[in-house]
């Protein structure tokens, strides 16, 4: 199936969307959510840093995917697995590249500017400390995602972001049982992660 | 059209009945959406379910209340498993588990109906037909993708963010049940880069006369 090479804004069209959905989670959660209304402009935005509105949160999204994208091809090039498991990794890998590649389309058809691609450095010392710091990754980037929903105006951008969303959850879940952890660390309700929480998270990893 | 040309034909033998009233409007398009399903597979269920939404134009309320259904039979589905699959103690746990989940789904939204005013629909009966683990396994995969479409399809139409915030939870363990059924089933936990359509004209245009 070559659902994959789908143009990334082509989803979602027809729906009468509110301006930004899939909200993070809900009053419970005690999370980002406080005053969305003032996202539009991108002012009160906690993306802001890497641009305006919906082109901030997709180049947020996009610095992440490169993160994922790049430490996935690390790992490959380890020699730390094989069989199975280095057939899971490369696999993800290969998906977190389309998300890559989905998103800077995105972003440049809004007219706007990628973010460039991060320098990063792993530690890759062994196929255990591996698999849980792709767990780590793996379960941040959904919540980052999560986080992030209802901030989104464009209910195109929203569409897609949500059928990336659920694939971080898949590679989450699916990392966590080679791990022999839960599926579902957060219970029945997975729990978004605000920028901060995220970036301060992925911080040791980008160099230079 | 036979069962051979069914995509995921487990669908198809899944039966959704009212106890004594007439279907809700939620039944309908269940029974709508697993036919989508059925005949094109589970990521055919999104764009079914979007449009089906649209044109019962149920708002906030219905959509949610339409989520539970979905729900209702995921929930109903991993509570029978208990005592009508033979499984190891892992399977065994991850059906707990789920059941857990789908229960804890149920509660939350039709909690969540009630927030907004509405009136929670009523449990229809299901029957669920499959035979031995294999055949609960199968079931149990195409239901948790067919979660995964229905939500994403159905969400963007959500005008509250806070019901917005809940479905992006609930979705997301619906991706993780799904990656973990799939794994015991020797498949690919995460199969696709995208949890979307591949067409969504195409399927509209098939599922077209399934929608009242």
């Amino acid at each position: 199936m070559d659902v994959t090479r789908r143009k990334f804004l082509a989803v979602g069209g027809g729906s009468t969307a509110a301006a930004a959905f899939l909200a993070a989670c809900g009053d419970d959660s005690g999370t980002t959510m406080t005053d969305t209304t003032s996202m539009g402009s991108g002012g009160a935005s906690e993306t802001a840093e890497f641009g305006k509105g919906d082109v901030g949160i997709l180049n947020y999204a996009l610095t992440l995917e490169y993160l994922e994208t790049a430490f996935y091809a690390d790992v490959v090039k380890s020699g730390l697995f094989k069989g199975a498991d280095l057939e899971t990794i490369r696999k993800f890998g290969q998906e977190e590249a389309e998300h890559v590649k989905a998103l800077t389309a995105a972003v440049k058809g809004m007219g706007a500017k990628p973010a460039p691609k991060p320098k990063t450095e792993f530690p890759l010392e062994n196929a255990k400390s591996v698999l849980e710091l792709a767990g780590t990754v793996e379960n941040l980037g959904a919540a980052a995602y999560l986080g992030q929903a209802a901030n989104i105006r464009s209910p195109e951008v929203l569409a897609s972001a949500l059928a990336i969303h659920s694939v971080e959850g898949r590679h989450a879940a699916a990392l966590n049982t080679l791990l022999g952890e839960s599926i579902t660390p957060d219970g029945a309700f997975a729990k978004p992660a605000d920028v901060k929480t995220v970036l301060k998270a992925v911080e040791p990893f980008i160099v230079g | 059209m036979s069962k051979e040309q069914l995509s995921t034909p487990e669908l198809a033998a899944v039966q959704i009945e009212a106890d004594d009233e007439d279907l809700t409007r939620s039944d309908v398009i269940l029974k709508g959406a697993l036919a989508a399903g059925a005949l094109y597979g589970a990521l055919a269920v999104g764009p079914y379910v979007r449009r089906a939404l649209a044109a019962s134009g149920g708002g906030d309320i219905g959509i949610v209340n339409f989520a539970l259904t979905l729900e209702y039979l995921e929930a109903k589905f991993y509570e029978e498993a208990k005592g009508r699959v033979r499984a190891n103690k892992e399977l065994m746990s991850l059906i707990d588990l789920l059941a857990k989940d789908e229960t804890q789904h149920v509660e939350a939204l039709a909690a969540t109906v009630k927030k907004l005013g509405g009136k929670p629909v009523a449990e229809p009966k299901f029957d669920f037909a499959y035979n031995g683990t294999s055949g609960f396994l199968k079931l149990a995969q195409t239901f948790e993708d067919t979660g995964v479409s229905a939500y994403n399809g159905a969400a963007p139409m959500l005008k509250s963010k806070e019901v917005l915030g809940a479905a992006g939870g609930i979705v997301q363990v619906e991706a993780r049940h799904a990656a973990a059924i799939r794994l015991q089933n020797k498949e690919e936990p995460a199969p696709m880069a995208f949890d979307e359509p591949l067409s969504e004209k195409q399927v509209l245009k098939a599922v077209e006369p399934f929608i009242a």
